[in-house]
């Protein structure tokens, strides 16, 4: 028998708040009194505003701009255009994805809402009339808007800036409007399998662009110092160490005089990771003109100019024997990247993380294609909260499985139990030669099952679908994805030829409270809170005395921001690893203010002892004032330490998501009835915060499933740019959410923590097609196009002859 | 443009102030008041982010011109705190885990602070319809819903001890 847990030792464990507590946000004192400090809320002495002229038109040739009317207004102080851009050589950029962009509109444009022309102002209302007297003249172009058409040989050339180009950032360009072809996988042996498979699948699974839509715009404030040759720039960025690096190579000031700062970022959720020309535009301004400027993007410049996602015409295919099992997986995509390649993906992996379309299932053979292509759309291809498009990946892996089992008439759960990677088999290696951590599928499975009464729900459907009169057609989906975040191993991931680690530098000072900074920075996921729990753990100092400091390049160590939810299973690990570096210090320490060997120490939640004897301690406080006094001959002063965290490998969380949905046949509207969300993050720092950003993911794949839309008419005029159009649910209509959990460790990570924020978005989205489905399967429909709006829904009621 | 005088009261404060007749009441909070509480997320009347109290009603203050403000009282997050003392909303949100980008929070803290003096003992369901007018991108609300909960019973209790 285990002898009773000293109640004095629970109590400071307690005392300290660490992993695996919930514990409340510290960031949130400051939110809640109207405190936070987001871009906008900046303000500099002199500053000045800017905004933006864009085009009303998706394809034209710029006739003449003509600035004098603009200059004539009170308070307007200049008006820039590539032109005056040119000497500087700043109007194009290079883009994270190693295409170029034009930051104003040079003689052409390629888009609808380009930007062709900034006004500065000394307010923004001044600036704001300054953009209405600009006047541009247009000749409009052939506009293409679909991807297929964009590569027929007669297409017009959408890029006239790469024409002749044969080689493109990722290899052979071989059409004018093609920007590369990336392959995973093996052809050869996905295509043996399909040849001799006795069962095949095949569906074109459109996934549709979107728009991530924080609640905060993008915006900047940039401030030129002239005598010093100092740049600062605030700016609403996920990765202000990257900007830092391109501002610095763009501009030619040296890194060490480019100061970034992401103060409170009001949600990103991948909108905020790349580069915008607004924010180019502001910073030369700034330059030119000695003063301060700040450009806050309004709503529909964000929706209608910044980071779509998606945009992915795939064709699935899937190869299996009679009773199910998976023997091949063939995957080929049109994607649409709008008019330039801006998405912010690994230099290796122009799709992203697309290979990982084999999802939780033990595939031998697999091949996948995407070829990305030029049309006249706003750039897109942003991982929208995903890690560089693994919510594509797993939407059409998991609507194929459904689509296999429909065919062969066997029950989704237990398609799904069949194929799972088992959990002897991890590490696991895919077919497209990724290795999996750790998974245990199964367990997750059996869970959701039985908290839903699977069998019970399944016995009601085929209940309601046997009575004619049943007003509402009922639809179960189910899925069970794995994720892969945590970018990433610098082997594996760069951006720009950046490696992608993180890293944590950690100061005790000598009364024992601590300061850790960053190389992330939080939108929301609670950082401060959750980093500190994992000193406290690590260090045994309360987590109240744990300062975190992290967004502004002058003092944080060089990080790769935060998105994919790589904060966790990257910075996460750094902090862990720095923590452990100070860790041996102190024991250092106090092995030489106790007299004994260093062998002769127990850790214990806070303190040091002499292994047998509870009354020789030295604690964490006692330390840190000893490391600056009293360090042992031989020893540095101070208690600090730092590391760059290269992870060995990427991290793979998973879920088992399940939905039921009853669909009006009158209305076509769809009510969620219930949705029981598993995940499985590995090792879990903060419940509460961890299930806060589940719901919020959930939503947001919600939103995406059922509402969300980017209609272009032909002209590629943007159908709805503001958020009367565009669906962003209310507390209405989203649902509730039930969340339940499994724990299975990374063996990787030194906490084993996985990282979890996305999970919800990436695994909900493909529950929500299934539940729709699933409604209309026993009507021999397999695949329906999201957003599963009403109108949509009830053209399928009519389609499937049972509209009431 | 001429300005324009306008006397309001801002969180109790009265102020005289020249304004544009065209300044979003918005623009003049933040930009005149420096009260940055209040968050611009959209400058339609969608979000919600802008949400202040005026003479006892939540307006979107993107939509209300400052001149339509004359002798009127405003209350913005800033002024809903007494002192050191946290608004039962505003606790309710810290410990309901009611935000995390923060960036929806001051309207909804506005919001919610008028809608539980309309109707103080609310259900889930009501709860949802009263912050119907606020959009939040990153909570999915739920905690949200609990947050307002949890401060309708805190004001009630407080209520009854005085009573
Ligand atoms: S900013 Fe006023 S409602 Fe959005
Ligand atoms: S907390 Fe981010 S928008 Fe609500």
């Amino acid at each position: 028998m285990n002898a009773p847990i000293d109640p004095k030792l629970l109590e400071r464990s307690a005392a300290l708040q660490g992993l695996g507590d919930s514990r409340l946000r510290k960031e949130d004192a400051r939110f809640i009194q109207g405190k936070g400090n987001y871009v906008d809320d900046i303000k500099m002495p002199g500053m000045l505003h800017m905004a933006i002229v864009r085009s009303p038109v998706a394809h034209a040739r710029i006739k003449r701009i003509d600035k004098s009317e603009a200059l004539k207004i009170p308070g307007v102080i200049a008006v820039l255009t590539a032109e005056d851009l040119k000497p500087l050589k700043l109007h194009w950029m290079p883009t994270l994805a190693g295409d170029v962009q034009a930051v104003l509109a040079d003689e052409k444009v390629h888009f609808q809402m380009q930007e062709v022309a900034v006004v500065v102002a000394e307010d923004r209302y001044a600036a704001a009339d300054g953009v209405e007297a600009v006047i541009v003249e247009y000749d409009e172009l052939p506009v293409v808007l679909d991807p297929f058409a964009a590569l027929e040989p007669d297409a017009p050339v959408l890029r006239e800036d790469l024409a002749g180009k044969t080689e493109g950032a990722h290899g052979k360009r071989d059409h004018p409007n093609h920007i590369f072809t990336w392959e995973a996988g093996d052809k050869a042996a996905a295509d043996a399998a399909f040849d001799t498979a006795p069962v095949t699948v095949k569906e074109r699974i459109f996934y549709p662009r979107v728009h991530p839509c924080p609640l905060e715009t993008c915006g900047c404030v940039a401030s030129f110092d002239p005598i010093r040759g100092e740049l600062t720039t605030y700016i609403t960025s996920q990765a202000p160490h990257v900007v830092r690096t391109v501002v610095s190579l763009l501009s030619g000031i040296p890194e060490s005089k480019v100061r970034i700062v992401s103060p409170d970022i009001g949600g990103g959720f991948g909108n905020k990771v790349g580069i915008y020309p607004g924010y180019v535009c502001a910073i030369v301004a700034s330059i030119v003109l000695g003063k301060p400027v700040k450009w806050i993007e309004d709503r529909i410049e964000n929706i209608s100019s910044t980071a779509f996602a998606r945009d992915y015409h795939m064709d699935g295919e899937i190869a299996a024997t009679a009773d199910g099992k998976i023997l091949g997986l063939r995957v080929n995509v049109i994607a649409d990247h709008g008019a330039f390649d801006a998405c912010a993906d690994p230099t290796k992996y122009p799709a992203g993380m697309f290979h990982i379309c084999s999802g939780s299932y033990d595939i031998p053979a697999a091949w996948c294609s995407v070829k990305g292509v030029y049309t006249n759309k706003a750039p897109g291809g942003v991982s929208y909260r995903c890690s560089f498009r693994v919510t594509e990946a797993v939407y059409v892996i998991e609507r194929m499985v459904d689509i296999l089992a429909q065919k062969l008439g066997i029950d989704k759960a237990e398609i799904r139990a069949k194929n799972f990677i088992r959990k002897e088999q991890f590490p696991y290696t895919s077919a497209f030669g990724f290795e999996y951590d750790s998974g245990d599928y199964q367990p997750a499975l059996d869970k959701v099952l039985a908290a839903v009464d699977y069998k019970g729900l399944r016995v009601e459907q085929a209940a309601k679908r046997a009575d004619p009169n049943c007003p509402t057609l009922m639809g179960i989906g189910l899925v069970a994805f794995t994720e892969v975040v945590g970018a990433g191993p610098s082997k594996m991931c760069d951006i720009l030829g950046v490696g992608m680690f993180d890293s944590c530098e950690i100061r005790i000072h000598p009364t024992g409270s601590a300061i850790a900074r960053m190389g992330t920075i939080s939108q929301g996921q609670g950082h401060q809170t959750t980093y500190a729990q994992i000193i406290a753990t690590e260090l045994g100092i309360p987590s109240e005395i744990i300062q975190i400091e992290e967004g502004d390049t002058s003092t944080a160590p060089y990080g790769l921001g935060t998105y994919g939810s790589r904060s966790t299973p990257v910075a996460g690990a750094a902090i862990a690893l720095a923590s452990r570096k100070i860790h041996a210090k102190a024991r250092k320490i106090a092995a030489h203010l106790l007299e004994v060997g260093e062998n002769d120490l127990d850790w214990e939640i806070d303190r040091f002892k002499v292994k047998g004897d509870d009354t020789r301690f030295k604690s964490m406080k006692d330390i840190a004032w000893a490391a600056y006094h009293q360090a042992p001959p031989g020893l540095e002063p101070g208690l600090e330490a730092v590391h760059y965290y290269d992870p060995p490998n990427f991290t793979f969380p998973f879920g088992v998501y399940l939905c039921v949905v009853d669909i009006d046949r009158g209305t076509g509207e769809t009510k969620v009835r219930r949705f029981y969300a598993l995940d499985d993050c590995g090792t879990r720092i903060n419940p509460m915060i961890i299930e806060g950003q589940i719901h919020g993911g959930l939503t947001e794949g919600y939103a995406v499933a059922m509402g969300q839309q980017m209609p272009f008419d032909a002209q590629g005029n943007l159908l709805g740019n503001t958020l009367m159009d565009y669906f962003l649910p209310t507390a209405v209509e989203t649902p509730k959410w039930e969340t339940d959990f499994t724990v299975t460790p990374s063996p990787h990570h030194p906490l084993g923590a996985k990282g979890v924020a996305e999970s919800p978005h990436v695994g909900s989205i493909p529950t929500f097609t299934s539940a729709v489905v699933d409604a209309f399967a026993h009507l021999g429909v397999k695949h329906m196009v999201m957003p599963h709006s009403a109108y949509r829904v009830w053209q399928q009621l009519k389609e499937s002859g049972v509209a009431l | 443009m001429g300005k324009q005088i306008i006397n309001v009261s801002v969180n109790g404060k009265r102020l005289e102030k020249a304004v544009e007749p065209r300044t979003l009441l918005i623009h003049f909070l933040r930009e005149e008041c420096h009260l940055t509480g209040a968050h611009i997320g959209c400058e339609t009347s969608h979000c919600g982010a802008c949400t202040v109290d005026l003479d006892g009603e939540s307006v979107k203050s993107c939509t209300h011109l400052a001149v339509q403000c004359d002798g009127s009282e405003v209350l913005t997050v800033e002024g809903l705190a007494k002192g050191p003392l946290l608004h039962a909303v505003q606790e309710g949100f810290y410990k309901e885990h009611g935000l995390q980008c923060g960036f929806c929070t001051p309207g909804m803290l506005m919001r919610s602070y008028r809608f539980l003096q309309e109707n103080p003992n609310p259900s889930e369901d009501e709860v949802r319809a009263g912050i119907g007018g606020n959009l939040c991108r990153c909570t999915g609300y739920q905690n949200i819903v609990k947050a307002v909960l949890y401060a309708a019973a805190k004001l009630q209790q407080t209520e009854r001890a005085a009573a």
